[in-house]
């Protein structure tokens, strides 16, 4: 179990807007993702835990150990802490074989027992053929599976994942996350991984925490967490989203609808509690919940006639990227009725209507 | 005329000597400039680069004051060896030494920083300490650069001839390096002498100057990590 409470400022400078960092969470032995944009300072949370960054205030705790406490001016070094850390670029040494490199790694131990450790390591790794080769003779998913071997030959108690699949192609991806779903089940650990990819998120995650600017904004379990995203900021991220910003013109309880103004048009959604009439709120609804339909004459009802920017061809489907960043998402059947139309409605299914 | 080779072997060995201690000085304060940020460092860097502009005569007159048979530890290594230190063929190493080292600290510390920092914070995850993280990484990663770094120093050391004039003199048979023969030989008019050593030391220097070269080519590619 890591406990983490870390504040840390930099200021404004010449060339750059300044940042804060002031985040607190825990995390179990299982794959706790930290995601967020470039820059919402998921990396310097792991170089703060790792202890290559200190932070100003705070505290980092592993299990029962201290690794950092500001206010009892505690400051474990980096090489005391036993934090395995898989960095972006590997940082395989590349003078040294990967065996050296494991070896390396093994650190001060009696002789047999550092190569027996370095033997089994590579042998669950798949990388006793190539062990003798430096790292630049290595494929990428070899690399990468390299430096997760090297952070974990020492027994450390937390493992720290800095976009591990960054740079790799769609096969070499799942093998990594087969090897890290090994890793949660044979370590049992808590591993921090950080990414900005949704699917890796979903695929890997027990836990998500979503960074923005340096803060916590939401956490929870993944699919939770992307089915629900806390507000307009965290949807936004995901990039899933339509948001549309709408008013609400009427509620009625008691048929469980609302009546919403969006741009023009009035919407039928469900009740929304806790709102008033004349609130102004986001509403999200998936591109797939959205049907798109050739214009007949005056739009019905819940049907906005929007004008067709783009269609974009999808591995499930095609995308179609209509004015005001609304998109739909179809089949590639259902489109290819429709293919010759040049007005569109856009309906919206009121269940399918989810305030924020 | 039987020429004497007396100032050659002094030259080079002046110059073995004062490049290995040179190479243990450099490195370890270019080590620290490159990795301990302090107040006055960039004071410190300036003054360790101070010997590389002065005339040699303004450093030599500094090492008098300093080593001189007056000075506390020019008597500290008189008391301690049993002889003054100024104007024996060790005074020469000191001079070859401030003659060299800045230029070793000058490229060390920049082949230092050069390393990628991801692979020390990587060393010292895996729980190095900072001297295994030296020799085990940094030092490997930047051997070449040090070793024609340290090839440029030789060369150097076996150029001096200012600071080694003012505190080990021109004593012929004893102080009296290559530099300074072949000044002594213009002087007196022995003009094969001097031709012979001016080609004898320009063809070491050229050798010295062609290995520091083929250090200099890095054998595992750019140094920064490959992403």
């Amino acid at each position: 179990m890591i406990t983490a409470r870390i504040r840390k400022r930099f200021p404004p400078g010449s060339d750059s807007a300044g940042f804060a960092l002031d985040l607190e969470f825990e995390a179990g032995a299982a794959i706790t993702v930290l995601f967020g944009p470039s820059g919402s300072g998921k990396t310097l949370t792991l170089d703060a835990i790792a202890g290559f960054v200190r932070p100003d205030e705070g505290r980092v705790m592993l299990d029962d150990d201290i690794l950092f406490d500001a206010a009892a001016k505690v400051n474990i070094a980096p090489r005391h802490r036993r934090c395995g850390y898989v960095f972006q670029n590997y940082a395989l040494f590349p003078h040294m074989t990967l065996r050296q490199n494991l070896l390396f790694a093994v650190g001060l131990r009696p002789r047999l027992e550092r190569h027996r450790r370095v033997t089994e390591m590579l042998d669950k790794f798949h990388l006793t053929d190539v062990s003798g080769r430096r790292p630049h003779e290595l494929s990428g998913g070899q690399k990468q599976r390299c430096s997760i071997a090297r952070a974990l030959i020492g027994s450390p108690r937390l493992l720290l994942l800095d976009e591990p699949a960054r740079g790799l192609d769609a096969p070499l991806r799942m093998e990594l996350y087969a090897v890290l779903r090994q890793v949660r089940t044979e370590y049992n650990i808590p591993i921090l991984l950080v990414t900005h990819d949704l699917e890796e998120a979903l695929e890997l995650g027990n836990e998500m925490l979503v960074l923005r600017d340096g803060s916590l904004v939401q956490s929870g379990r993944p699919r939770e967490v992307i089915e629900a995203p806390a507000n307009v900021e965290v949807a936004r991220l995901f990039g899933l989203y339509n948001l549309l910003p709408v008013e609400i013109r009427g509620l009625d309880p008691g048929r469980n609808s609302s009546r919403l103004r969006y741009r023009d048009f009035d919407l039928n959604g469900q009740y929304i509690p806790g709102h008033l009439i004349g609130d102004k709120l986001w509403v999200c609804v998936r591109p797939d919940q959205l049907l798109a339909l050739p214009r007949n004459g005056k739009p019905a009802q819940n049907q906005v006639p929007l004008a067709l920017h783009h269609l974009v061809d999808r591995p499930a489907g095609v995308r179609l990227e209509f004015e005001n960043d609304v998109a739909v998402e179809m089949r590639r059947s259902e489109y290819e009725q429709h293919e010759r139309v040049k007005e569109w409605v856009v309906e919206f299914p009121p269940e399918s209507l989810r305030t924020l | 005329m039987p020429i004497d080779w007396f100032p050659l072997w002094l030259s080079l060995r002046v110059a073995a000597i004062s490049t290995v201690m040179a190479i243990v000085l450099g490195l370890w304060v270019a080590w620290v400039l490159a990795n301990r940020a302090f107040r006055g460092k960039e004071l410190i860097d300036a003054a360790v680069t101070l010997p590389l502009v002065l005339p040699p005569t303004v450093l030599g007159y500094y090492l008098l004051v300093v080593l001189g048979r007056a000075s506390p530890l020019g008597k500290l290594y008189e008391w301690a060896i049993g002889h003054p230190l100024v104007f024996t063929w060790q005074a020469a190493v000191v001079a070859a030494l401030f003659h060299a080292t800045p230029l070793l600290i000058k490229s060390a510390r920049a082949a230092f920083e050069s390393v990628d920092h991801s692979y020390e914070r990587a060393a010292r995850n895996l729980g190095a300490s900072e001297l295994r993280l030296f020799w085990r990484v940094t030092l490997p990663l930047t051997r070449r650069s040090i070793m024609a770094a340290s090839a440029l120093a030789f060369a150097r050391a076996l150029g001096d001839f200012g600071i080694t004039l003012m505190i080990a003199g021109n004593i012929p048979g004893r102080t009296q390096t290559v530099a300074l023969a072949i000044y002594d030989a213009v002087e007196s008019g022995n003009g094969a002498l001097a031709r012979t050593l001016v080609l004898v030391i320009s063809a070491v220097a050229l050798i010295i100057l062609a290995l520091a070269n083929r250090f200099a080519t890095n054998p595992f590619g750019p140094r920064q990590a490959p992403l």
